[in-house]
């Protein structure tokens, strides 16, 4: 009886040793590959953290479905928005002639650009799922830049990590990892179903993140920001959804 | 169907030690370790459910989309037209942390249990069911014994019957992984990386409308289970889950 007790106590023992070991291990690894949302902290931070790096490991490079012209919902689903303030009224009085977007943070050449000289940069366009994450999605046609040219045409310098974008709309900022920033389907989109994009659905810019949950993909953006990090920004926990309760990475 | 194993055990006379226990301890722990799982899930699965009360077929829906049903309850957004004058609060933020942390405790613990359940012989002494028993014939005759509530046999005792068996094995190799499926195929980070696993199911909106249909049958699983355990002694069921011993003086 007590040599099987102690035989189990070891074997308990050494295997509480090399769990807690190997989760160390684990957690350095993670932190040193980038693999910790920065609202990883706290209650919810291992679940937030495993389901960051695992996806962030299974879907660097992986494309957002494509879908057929006739896929596209009609009409979409335009979510409600708090009331645009005067500063933008003003801005739609002039049919945004005077929007700008401003790139600041680390990058070589800081810039701001109008919405014209944002249309003549390179464009493509994407029939990708909006999801929200109460449930309901659309599909559609999004136009734009992508976001990666701009980062380009900026300068942005190699330890850059998270881009910051900001709404016109006050308190409404967003942040995402340079996986989904240089991402290749990531778009600051002003076109959507074949015309301008709505007001009603982020016009005249909004950033289209395919690969996360509609809460990413912010309205009437007029700011990133390049940073290495999101300690300083809000409280730092990334962005203004942890804030108020929701998760940073919305893959899921 | 679906309770603990039948009777009470004649193992007292024989030393404890060389008695197989009832439940084993990976049994024991991943079982606890999926209860806890399991309420947060469904509490946090319904609080996410309800900002969004309709159900659709296919890649997308949305309120302006005809639903293939609606649930009759109120919504936790002023967007969904439900009928109802209020609109319920607005909880997805920790629902939505909650339910994704739970569902890796439960893979984890659901993982740990299938492995310890193919190579210890569980899969083989437990769960999987005698040929015999498949029979029409060995069927029924349990069919029969649950219709007629008869309580579970003394030759029954320590061993599931079929019943229990094949119920147990379309809860843990086809609910639950068809949970977490339906579940991961929600992600529009996995449908980028896995487009089929979303294609098989007929779309985003289908693989919601399953999922919601799998959490039904796991609730009307443990409703069943739950029945099943108080129908058979709760006490001594509760007590071979928790030390692996039915009665006290066999540990």
């Amino acid at each position: 009886m007590s040599g099987f007790s102690r035989r189990k106590l070891i074997a308990t023992g050494l295997a509480a040793t090399a769990g807690a070991s190997g989760l160390a291990a684990a957690a350095k690894l993670a932190r040193h590959y980038g693999l910790i949302p920065p609202d990883g902290d706290g209650l919810y931070g291992p679940g937030e953290t495993l389901t960051y790096a695992a996806q962030r490991i299974l879907t660097r490079h992986s494309l957002a479905r494509e879908f057929n012209p006739n896929q596209v919902s009609e009409p979409p689903f335009a979510n409600q928005v708090a009331p645009l303030g005067d500063v933008f009224k003003r801005l739609q009085e002039g049919a945004f002639a005077d929007w700008r977007l401003a790139v600041d943070g680390m990058a070589a050449r800081p810039a701001s650009f109008s919405l014209g000289e944002l249309k003549s940069f390179p464009r493509c366009s994407q029939i990708t799922h909006l999801a929200c994450e109460e449930g309901w999605s659309y599909i559609a046609e999004w136009m734009g830049v992508p976001l990666s040219h701009i980062l380009h045409v900026v300068g942005t310098l190699p330890q850059a990590r998270y881009v910051i974008y900001r709404s016109i709309q006050p308190d409404w900022w967003e942040s995402i990892d340079m996986a989904d920033a240089l991402h290749p389907q990531t778009l600051v989109a002003h076109g959507m179903n074949g015309g301008e994009l709505p007001v009603a659905f982020g016009g005249p810019l909004r950033l289209r993140v395919p690969r996360q949950l509609g809460y990413k993909s912010v309205k009437y953006i007029t700011r990133l920001t390049i940073t290495d990090s999101l300690k300083q920004f809000g409280k730092g926990l990334g962005s203004a959804s942890p804030e108020s309760g929701y998760a940073w990475y919305a893959g899921i | 169907m679906a309770a603990s194993m039948g009777g009470s055990t004649s193992a007292s006379a024989v030393p404890a030690t060389r008695v197989r226990p009832r439940h084993g301890a990976v049994v024991r722990a991943t079982h606890w370790i999926t209860v806890l799982c399991f309420l947060a899930l469904l509490v946090s699965g319904v609080e996410i459910l309800i900002s969004h009360p309709r159900f659709y077929w296919g890649e997308a829906g949305n309120v302006l989309t005809p639903p293939l049903f609606r649930l009759p309850i109120p919504a936790s957004r002023t967007t969904v037209p439900t009928g109802y004058g209020y609109v319920l609060p607005d909880q997805n933020g920790w629902s939505r942390y909650l339910h994704f942390q739970s569902a890796w405790f439960a893979v984890s613990a659901g993982l740990l249990y299938v492995v310890f359940a193919f190579f210890q012989g569980h899969l083989r002494q437990d769960l999987l069911p005698a040929r015999a028993d498949l029979s029409w014939r060995g069927l029924s005759t349990v069919i029969a014994q649950h219709l007629r509530l008869r309580p579970a046999s003394e030759e029954g005792a320590g061993s599931y019957n079929v019943l229990q068996r094949l119920t147990y094995l379309l809860v843990i190799f086809v609910l639950f992984p068809l949970v977490v499926w339906t579940g991961l195929a929600m992600s529009p980070a996995i449908a980028s990386a896995f487009p089929a696993a979303v294609a098989v199911l007929g779309g985003q909106q289908s693989a919601r409308t399953i999922h919601f249909f799998v959490s039904i049958l796991l609730v009307l699983f443990l409703l069943v289970h739950v029945v099943m355990i108080c129908l058979t002694g709760f006490r001594s069921r509760m007590r071979a889950m928790i030390t692996g011993w039915p009665n006290p003086d066999t540990e």
